[in-house]
């Protein structure tokens, strides 16, 4: 089985080597093409097996668990990695278009397919140094990615993200050690039992320390200034395909680690995470209140929606729970393609700034829905996804008579209204400013389909998710009760436990 | 001996604070040198300190009572090796920086943020 856990990584990672050597030539943008598609389908089965058999896990070379380098993919690792290939298929297919020659030449689609393998590296192992190591393959390949290009904005946002970037690398590694020599094991379904013999006060500062570092990542309330700094600044499909993955490592990795290991003082630490997400969620919309660029009002967007995922963490609920793994993967898909629109948007209109722009729904009606669709869903309307994301959250907030996080929630949402009728109104509705017409058929018919298959797709998958939520509501369900209950999990990595 | 090191690890850890402080990007990247160094002692130490155990043992001898934990040592190299790579890379960001924004003080590094909104 160990193979079908290693080829989702062993794929971008091979598929990068032959995009560096070909970043000369134009075949490069089609190898990483298929590449994706080739991870795709690995995923696929990836994800079937693990419908099939439950919890798989395999250890790589040989070494048994707890002392070798464990994989391991139950339903939430599955369904990452498989949404991940589905960005990585939709973005590479949109660097068609919007990458240049000049960007290939300098290894756009090595570090694209670099950053792929880390990501999904770091949802489908096992182990916490091996999740560092993934979180650095991630975190170098994204630096590279955003100042590609080298322009002053690039360098000035880049600098931002690096600094804060390395620093929560380095909690993550002095938490690392400090678990390592209170419990002696780096595995993490082992260390799941090994926590309960350890110092518990010690334990809960390093809990915090995770906490800080993967925080970071995740750009929560107060560790996010790093993202609205740098998310607007590199090419547009570099920053659909942050938006979409990056924080949601950090996400995954607090699921993950705040439901296996440190749920000992759940009345701390989820506490300071309840009132993390309510933070994140008003200081990112509020944020995205204040901006005027398509692209930053996004940015904080992201922040404001990975409050959302936090709250489901932060609640413990079965239903919480449900819903955070079911927002996880809708915010992904819906993030990623709106910020593919706002590429198309810049590339037709001349910008992103929406005081420059307009004109959009008459000129480019078809981009227009497109644009509807995920912006909507990240709103909350039915019938797309974003609304049975809220909707479940909500409910479990209702259920343990949090009202006062429920109002927030809810809140937060009319706010998300507020801005995406901000760049409806702006983008599309007035006419544009220089009196051009953005119209699509200024693309060559290339860059038109470039362009406009992965946003079309996505926004399908959207809807789909949102017309026929049922299964995709059972899947989150199922995977929540494997996060809530480890004992598969910890079973499939260790093998029977006495 | 471990105390000795706790307090060589609170002194890296003090230093570096105050450099990451500091209104300057260099001085940033220094201290972010000096505390990653504190963390991979940090791991060093969390292995235990065994003086003069060597894990390695000649073929079909016992293992011995004490030996040194190989794993830590092998953590803190591949943490070097990373850390390594990332810091060239930071120190080559801003030596970009430098020389295309004129200025390495981070307040006054604006142009992705511009100070006033467009409005």
């Amino acid at each position: 089985m160990s193979w079908l856990l290693a080829l989702p990584i062993a794929i971008p990672f091979l598929t990068a080597v032959a995009t560096f050597l070909t970043r000369d030539m134009p075949v490069g943008r089609w190898l990483s093409i298929i590449g994706s598609a080739i991870l795709l389908a690995a995923s696929i089965v990836l994800m079937n097996t693990v419908l099939r058999e439950g919890v798989i896990a395999g250890q790589m070379g040989g070494w048994a668990a707890p002392f070798g380098i464990t994989l391991v993919a139950d339903l939430l690792s599955a369904v990452m990695v498989l949404i991940t290939a589905i960005v990585a298929v939709a973005v590479s297919i949109y660097a068609l278009a919007d990458v240049d020659e000049k960007m290939e030449r300098l290894g756009y689609h090595a570090l694209f397919n670099m950053l792929i393998a880390g990501v999904v590296g770091a949802f489908v192992t096992g182990d916490l140094f091996n999740l560092y190591v993934w979180f650095e393959v991630m975190l170098i390949a994204s630096f590279g990615l955003l100042v590609l290009g080298g322009r002053p904005e690039q360098i000035d946002g880049g600098v931002k993200y690096v600094a804060l970037n390395l620093v929560s690398t380095i909690m993550f590694l002095t938490g690392i050690g400090l678990l390592y020599g209170m419990t002696g094991t780096l595995n993490m379904a082992d260390l799941a039992s090994a926590v309960d013999t350890a110092d518990q006060q010690l334990l809960t500062v390093v809990a915090v320390l995770f906490m800080i570092a993967f925080g970071v990542k995740a750009a929560v309330f107060p560790l996010f200034f790093w993202l609205p700094a740098s998310y607007h600044t590199p090419a547009f499909s570099v920053s659909a395909v942050f938006a979409g993955l990056l924080t949601k490592v950090g996400v995954y990795a607090l699921l993950r680690m705040f439901t296996l290991v440190f749920d000992h003082d759940t009345a701390f630490t989820h506490t300071i995470l309840l009132w993390v997400a309510g933070f994140t969620m008003v200081v990112g919309v509020l944020g995205a209140a204040a901006q005027s660029d398509m692209r930053k009002i996004l940015s904080f967007h992201i922040v404001s929606q990975i409050g959302y995922m936090i709250l489901g963490l932060a609640l413990l609920t079965p239903l919480a729970i449900v819903g955070a793994v079911f927002y996880l993967v809708h915010h992904i898909v819906v993030k990623a393609n709106l910020f593919l629109i706002a590429g198309v948007a810049q590339r037709i209109a001349g910008g992103t700034e929406l005081s420059r722009i307009g004109g959009l729904y008459k000129s480019a009606p078809f981009l227009a829905v497109l644009f509807v669709i995920p912006a909507f869903s990240l709103a909350g309307f039915p019938p797309l996804s974003g609304f049975w994301a809220k909707f479940l959250l909500v409910k479990a907030t209702l259920e343990i008579e949090a009202w006062f996080i429920a109002f927030i929630a809810l809140a937060v949402g009319l706010l998300t209204i507020y801005s995406m009728t901000k760049i409806w109104a702006q983008a599309f509705w007035e006419p544009h400013p220089d009196g051009v017409e953005p119209k699509l058929s200024k693309l060559s018919t290339r860059e038109r389909n470039a362009f406009l298959i992965p946003i079309a797709g996505l926004a399908i998958l959207t809807v789909i998710i949102g017309t026929m939520p049922e299964p995709f509501v059972q899947f989150a369900e199922r995977s929540a009760a494997q996060l809530l209950d480890p004992t598969p999990y910890i079973t499939a990595v260790l093998g029977e436990q006495p | 001996m471990e105390v000795l090191f706790a307090i060589t690890i609170g002194v890296l850890v003090a230093a570096s604070v105050y450099l990451m402080l500091s209104n300057h990007l260099l001085r940033f990247i220094f201290g972010l040198v000096l505390i990653s160094n504190a963390a991979n002692l940090t791991i060093f130490v969390a292995g235990r300190l065994t003086d003069g155990a060597p894990p390695l043992i000649p073929v079909g001898a016992d293992a011995p009572e004490i030996a040194a934990n190989a794993l830590p040592q092998a953590l803190v190299l591949t943490a070097i090796v990373i850390g390594f790579g990332l810091f060239a890379f930071a120190i080559v960001l801003v030596f970009r920086a430098w020389t295309s924004l004129n200025s390495l003080t981070p307040d006054e590094m604006r142009l992705a943020e511009p100070e006033e909104a467009h409005k």
